[in-house]
């Protein structure tokens, strides 16, 4: 089994199948530590895209042509796809641009529908704007109140305090599977038992958890879960919202439009069955099939093989960054994904970005849409590095030591 | 007083010295630290220029039929490089503030560097300064 593992996981044919990462950038090899934001596309998504323009582009569900027949099932293919790496039914799978879209759509069509004044909603002090400002905006809409979990200096929630924020009033928990800024992984699967006691839905937002770990929704049994298509190797524009099947037929749709109908006349309009409900117009064909194709890439490595390598990753980066003169790492939690936030000295991380770019090196500076767990942990922004499958220890060496120059530099 | 195209290629000629890139930085910074502090009360938001991820403040006052720069920032390579916008366009008359098109910042390859950063907000602070500028011809 691990001489299968180590086989399989072969970096160097890896980084073979992402051609963008073959390139120099100010003059030096890149080194792509971004991937928390978006991640690269491997070839057999670039290929998908390029064939479906080059091969069959058609618009889907209507034609009764050869080729929107052929662009219709890979469509379904990919959505059976995605389906099953959720272990959920192909029914309960929407596509949408990608996870903000999923929050809006769960807090608009279930928020509306059955939220009331009073009610309350709680997330987490560490969440994405995206998972704070659309309960925000139904919470004002509504009456309703924004409850928030707090956290601990290390990034870790205070689970004692979600327990107690907990009530009769609580009609949904949005929780990110994974933090973007930090990394934590939170205990979901926990925390969505303790919701159901009060009879709370739970959305979780699983953006930085796709690309990572395997996530079961029937395990989880979370009520809805949004994540990214471009996060997790596939284009920008596509994503998914899963929700469990009797609760978004009981929810009003979110756009009108063709697709989402099965009859319409000016006395009214019925509207089609699920999963087209909440798909109108018509859709992000190629997106929708490149995900499933690089759903079915990543499943070819192998999550577990994925997640053990980047774990190592992190163990690495993080040991090594430790060796960096006054860095301090912002967000300790024990259960992480492979992300390192980090502060040197009183440095500005912008500046720190800045030198790094100059040496072909890629992190994320700012407040990483995340200004509410900014201010907790009292900061501006962080430096963060976030690490994919692709990268190696090596490309970690090359950027501890950039990053010592681009101290050296700024001090 | 020199002119806006004496006192840019005079910045071109200093950074000709440097062929790396990061000294470059380094000058750019050293620059920055040496810009004289900004009166607290124009660190407000009135005198910011709106930019992503670093902040600036900027503030201008006209003096005998000339216009004159100060500012600060939190991040050392946007300090610098206002230090250099300074350098060039602060004393200047505010007609030649408008009419100049600033040439060295191409020249000395900052933005190259720097453009696809929208939090760098270059344009936004020579954007600020002639408006600046519009206000006192």
């Amino acid at each position: 089994m691990k001489t299968n593992t180590a086989l399989v996981f072969d970096v160097s044919a890896i980084r073979n199948q992402f051609p963008i990462l073959h390139q120099q950038v100010n003059g030096k090899p890149l080194i792509y530590f971004d991937n928390a934001a978006t991640s690269q596309k491997p070839l057999a998504v670039i290929n998908t895209i390029k064939d479906y323009y080059e091969q069959y582009n058609s618009n889907i569900h209507r034609g009764a042509h050869y080729l929107a027949q052929l662009a219709t099932e890979r469509y379904e293919d990919a959505r059976h796809t995605i389906a099953s790496h959720l272990n959920a039914s192909e029914q309960e799978i929407n596509f949408v641009r990608g996870t903000t879209e999923a929050i809006n759509l769960v807090a608009t069509s279930y928020g509306r529908k059955f939220v009331s004044a009073g009610d309350e909603i709680i997330v987490t002090e560490m969440e994405h704007h995206s998972n704070i400002v659309p309960w925000q905006m139904l919470c004002e809409e509504k009456g309703a109140t924004l409850r928030v979990i707090p956290i601990t200096d290390s990034g870790e929630l205070i689970y004692e305090e979600y327990l107690k924020l907990l009530s009769e009033k609580t009609k949904i928990v949005s929780v990110a599977h994974t933090s973007n800024a930090l990394g934590t992984i939170h205990p979901v699967k926990e925390m969505i038992a303790d919701a159901h006691k009060y009879g709370a839905v739970v959305f979780v937002d699983g953006a930085q958890a796709l690309p990572h770990s395997k996530v079961d929704v029937q395990d989880l049994d979370c009520d809805f879960l949004g994540f990214s298509g471009h996060k997790v190797f596939a284009g920008t524009g596509i994503g998914v919202l899963y929700g469990k099947a009797h609760l978004l037929e009981a929810m009003n749709p979110y756009m009108g439009g063709g697709e989402m109908i099965k009859t319409v006349s000016f006395k009214g309009t019925t509207y089609n069955d699920l999963p087209y409900k909440f798909e109108a117009g018509t859709p992000h064909i190629e997106g929708g099939i490149s995900l499933g194709a690089a759903i079915n890439y990543i499943n070819q490595i192998g999550l577990d093989n994925i997640s053990s390598y980047e774990h190592e990753l992190l163990r690495y980066g993080t040991e090594q960054l430790a060796s960096v003169d006054d860095l301090r790492f912002v967000g300790t939690a024990e259960n992480k994904s492979s992300v390192i936030s980090f502060l040197v000295k009183n440095i500005h991380p912008y500046d720190i970005g800045v030198l790094l770019n100059e040496q072909g090196i890629a992190i994320r500076t700012g407040h990483h849409c995340c200004q509410p767990l900014m201010d907790r942990l009292g900061i501006e922004g962080t430096c963060r590095a976030s690490f994919a499958f692709y990268n190696t220890k090596q490309e970690i060496d090359v950027f501890v030591k950039a990053l010592q120059r681009a101290v050296k530099v700024l001090s | 007083m020199q002119s806006i195209p004496e006192i840019e290629q005079e910045i071109v000629n200093e950074f000709a010295l440097f062929d790396d890139q990061m000294d470059k930085y380094e000058y750019i910074i050293d620059i920055g630290k040496k810009l004289p502090a900004l009166d607290a009360r124009y660190m407000t938001d009135d005198f910011l220029v709106k930019g992503c991820q670093s902040k600036v403040w900027l503030h201008a006052y006209p003096k005998d039929g000339r216009i004159y720069f100060e500012a600060d920032s939190n991040t050392a390579i946007t300090k610098g490089i206002i230090a250099l916008l300074i350098r060039v366009l602060s004393g200047q008359k505010a007609a030649d503030v408008l009419s100049c098109p600033l040439t060295f910042i191409d020249s000395i390859q900052l933005r190259s560097h720097l453009s696809s950063q929208r939090s760098n907000g270059l344009t936004s602070m020579i954007q600020r300064m002639r408006a600046y500028a519009q206000a006192y011809l």
